[in-house]
């Protein structure tokens, strides 16, 4: 391995480049542009998974809407998990985010006037989804890089990997990086450091997350001793293409698509939801009602209905059918263009002619590194933000197009929070961190140099897969959750077992995917433990040995923190409530009157 | 029956070990619907790890994974195994820029490019949080087709310009800066005018069209290029014969 070179040092450094990052990194070098910022990221910021993200962008702006209902849907959609300080203060300043990307160029659609048009998706009272067509991620991750660009005080280290955060005096102060160009690690100072990359969707084996989804700045909090918040929730989206799992946007329902399971029958109608109406209704789609109910909701009828013998086979697993062909030509090539081409290349099928071919995929970690309102974790000078954070606002089920909002919301919160704590925070002892440095190199170098083992990386991360899919996913159980505790820690072993093909310096990719397999060992080993001391059933964590909610015990945020051995020790934390007590969650009639 | 198997040829070149650059064949396991994206990570995973390449999303819209697929640029997520079976498939970085290592090419001067042509919104005003700006349908379609760039750099490599002239802004950023000039809400124009209309910007193209023709999301940059050549000429005309004038 390279020699160690000189410290680099910041006043703030963004590790992670999506929409969260830049955005942070943007409301930074706007409130000082004479603090020092560095955007450490470990592809080109446009990489960034924040680019796949199709549908939309929630935020109340039309007249029809209001603040109660949009924090009623987001509360609800929760199953009562979110904290509700979190949620008013998200849904408050989200008009305002969405506002200001606008100015900054997105391209949203547009009504005749000139006005932004919305749409609506699953689980809302009222249609507030700002979009992009079908892109809506991939604009608005290119918008606030190239606003970025204009700011030449920050200075960006693309393709760099993190791999540890520095702490000393009780502080952070800083993160290690591999420059990956050269293979060089390298110390990079900072009086404050925020994370923002993203979930961690690859610890499933089928998934809509893109392969950089590995969860590395959660594992480097969690590894430093901050605590993991509800892990065990992990979003399931309804329509993923089978084999590769790639997305099928939400927007395909919002705009009229069905749901036909093999006998062609809409059937959901059996699942609580609601009652049908024709497609050419002009009531169709109903709000939060049918094909427009809630991720978690509709994934659990998935499975239902997979029991019942009604799912279609396919090479890749069973299938229902995402109809779409009534909405026609026209405007599927207008709203949906991006899930046209999708269906074309990766299902080999015309959705204007044929239905589509969808699956539950994961999708979303709900949970993530626990902070504050304002992006703080307990940690000083450590911040997180975007999909490896945990406010919450999210709890057991996230709301469809909120998590846009809140990389914008919740990122110049971020940045505001930092820029505030450097300019105020002092001086502190500092003398350790290039010794802890040059522990890291030395870590690091051990894996690098290892000549002895006989695992290869893809054996391991399949067993990490097989694990995680068969006993911690849609429904689950303490035998399954148990067996899977139980592989995840044989996996963790083997860790030590992987020997290295790859021996060069330079941009050594199996060197980043061995440290990426560890981050991911962490977060597994976190839901999986979280999940099985949750003994209750709330939004996407079902348990068939618990069926129901329970309030009593579980109005509680699990907080997960990293024991020597690497396995978590679970403890609680109560969710804030303030205008909405909890309540049944209801979908397919009008929602009772709640709170407000 | 036996897996029937394809053979690829990839382009091998480590900086610190190699002196040159060689190819080395791998037989991977033919499946129809596998994207040669998919046949490379089999390779990484299985037989041999010290492959290096860039890819993450793998649904054609990160902009990851372009590379020489038979001598032509390639998104390698979005192009089928089957296309090419039972022939050898040649993969190779992206030409016209320097290599790195194996398929990983050196992004620093696109970077350097993409923000020379400020690709960001320019205005006098402050801006008014309490609104949207209006923008119609039809100003936003004026646009919206130069906006779906993913930086795939398959035009860079297409060009025939860039073959020659490495200087050359290119396809895909002089594209941008046309997208941002035809944005009814941007006033910036005038400044991007010099970096526009510079040799090496929208006049160095020679309108081959080979940079819309690989373009996988249809972008169209030899169209921007040739739209922004006649706006130039006129902002060109105003400056000479109106000197005094507004431009």
């Amino acid at each position: 391995m390279r020699q160690m070179s000189e410290a680099l040092q910041h006043d703030i450094v963004i590790v992670g480049g999506g929409g969260a990052g830049l955005r942070a990194a943007i409301a930074v070098a706007q409130l000082d542009p004479n603090l020092s910022l560095a955007v450490v990221s470990k592809v080109y910021p446009m990489r960034s998974h924040t680019v796949a993200a199709e549908g939309g962008a929630a935020a109340v702006i039309k007249d029809n809407d209001s603040f109660e209902a949009h924090c009623y849907d987001t509360i609800s959609g929760s199953d009562w998990l979110a904290d509700q300080d979190a949620v008013e203060l998200f849904v408050d300043e989200a008009p305002r985010e969405l506002i200001q990307m606008e100015h900054w160029g997105c391209p949203w659609n547009r009504e005749p006037d000139g006005r932004v048009s919305v749409r609506p998706f699953g689980g809302m009272t009222i249609e507030r989804t700002w979009f992009a067509s079908d892109k809506t991620g991939f604009h608005m991750l290119h918008t606030l890089f190239q606003t970025l660009l204009q700011y030449d005080a920050v200075k960006r280290y693309d393709e760099w990997f993190a791999t540890k955060l520095l702490i000393e005096d009780g502080r952070c102060q800083g993160v290690v990086a591999i420059e990956m160009r050269t293979g060089q690690i390298r110390c990079i100072k900072a009086k404050a450091v925020i994370l923002s990359t993203g979930g961690a969707g690859r610890i499933f084996p089928f998934t809509t997350n893109g392969a950089i989804k590995t969860g590395d700045g959660t594992a480097l909090a969690y590894k430093a001793g901050v605590p993991l918040k509800d892990m065990e929730f992990v979003q399931y989206h309804p329509t993923g293409l089978p084999g590769t799992g790639i997305l099928i946007t939400e927007a395909a329902r919002g705009e009229g698509g069905v749901l036909l399971n093999k006998h062609g029958e809409r059937y959901l109608k059996d699942y609580d939801l609601g009652e049908p109406l024709e497609v050419d209704d002009p009531k169709h789609p109903q709000k939060r009602t049918m094909e427009l109910g809630p991720r978690d909701r509709l994934c659990q009828a998935f499975m239902k209905e997979h029991e019942k013998g009604n799912t279609i086979e396919s090479p890749f697993g069973d299938v229902v059918h995402l109809d779409i062909r009534h909405i026609g030509e026209k405007k599927i090539n207008k709203l949906l263009p991006f899930v046209r081409e999708l269906a074309k290349n990766y299902a080999g099928i015309d959705p204007v002619h044929e239905p589509i071919p969808v699956r539950p995929v994961v999708h979303y970690m709900m949970g993530g590194i626990h902070t504050d309102i304002d992006t703080a974790t307990p940690m000083p000078g450590l911040y997180a933000v975007g999909e490896c954070a945990c406010i919450s606002i999210n709890g057991a089920n996230r709301l469809g197009s909120n998590s846009l909002t809140k990389l914008l919301v919740f990122g110049k919160r971020a940045g505001v929070a930092a820029a505030k704590y450097v300019r105020s925070c002092g001086k502190f002892d500092d003398s350790s961190l290039e010794s802890q440095t040059a522990s890291e190199q030395a870590r690091i170098a051990a894996i690098f140099n290892r000549t002895s083992g006989n695992e290869r990386i893809a054996a391991v991360r399949g067993d990490m897969h097989h694990a995680m899919e068969s006993g911690a996913g849609i429904y689950r159980h303490d035998a399954t959750l148990a067996t899977t505790c139980e592989k995840l820690a044989m996996v963790r072993k083997r860790l030590g077992n992987i020997q290295l093909d790859d021996r060069s310096n330079c941009f050594n990719t199996e060197l980043t995917t061995m440290l990426e397999l560890e981050n991911m060992v962490d977060i597994a080993e976190a839901v999986a433990h979280s999940a099985r001391q949750r003994t209750e059933s709330r939004g996407s964590h079902q348990r068939t040995d618990f069926p129901e909610r329970d309030d009593q015990k579980f109005l509680k945020h699990s907080m997960a923190y990293r024991t020597e051995d690497g396995t978590p020790r679970v403890e609680y934390l109560d969710v804030v409530i303030t205008k909405w007590p909890p309540a049944k969650r209801v979908y397919g009639e009008k929602p009772i009157e709640s709170g407000a | 029956m036996p897996q029937e198997t394809i053979t690829l040829e990839v382009f091998r070149y480590r900086p610190e070990e190699d002196k040159q650059s060689t190819f080395q064949n791998y037989d991977v396991p033919y499946h129809e619907h596998w994207v040669v994206l998919d046949a490379i990570n089999w390779i990484k995973d299985n037989v041999d790890g010290t492959l290096s390449y860039r890819w993450s999303c793998r649904m054609g819209v990160c902009g990851s994974c372009g590379m020489m697929i038979n001598g032509e640029p390639k998104l390698t997520c979005a192009v089928f195994l089957k296309d090419y079976f039972p022939k050898v498939i040649r993969v190779e970085p992206l030409v016209n820029f320097p290599v790195e290592r194996d398929l990983v090419i050196d992004m620093d001067g696109f970077m350097e490019k993409l923000k020379s042509v400020k690709p960001w919104i320019i205005r006098d005003d402050t801006d008014q949080m309490d609104q949207e700006y209006l923008q119609t349908p039809s100003q936003l379609a004026a646009y919206k087709d130069f906006s779906m760039c993913i930086n795939c750099m398959l035009c860079y490599s297409a060009c025939p310009v860039l073959d020659g002239d490495p200087e050359f802004i290119g396809p895909a950023a002089l594209a941008l800066a046309h997208r941002y000039n035809l944005d009814s809400r941007d006033k910036g124009n005038e400044q991007r005018q010099d970096i526009m209309g510079a040799e090496e910007g929208v006049w160095g193209c020679a309108f081959v069209g080979e940079c819309t023709e690989v373009c996988p999301k249809n972008v169209n940059p030899a169209g921007a290029i040739q739209q922004a050549k006649i706006a130039s000429t006129k902002a060109w005309y105003r400056s000479v014969l109106l000197p005094w004038g507004k431009r």
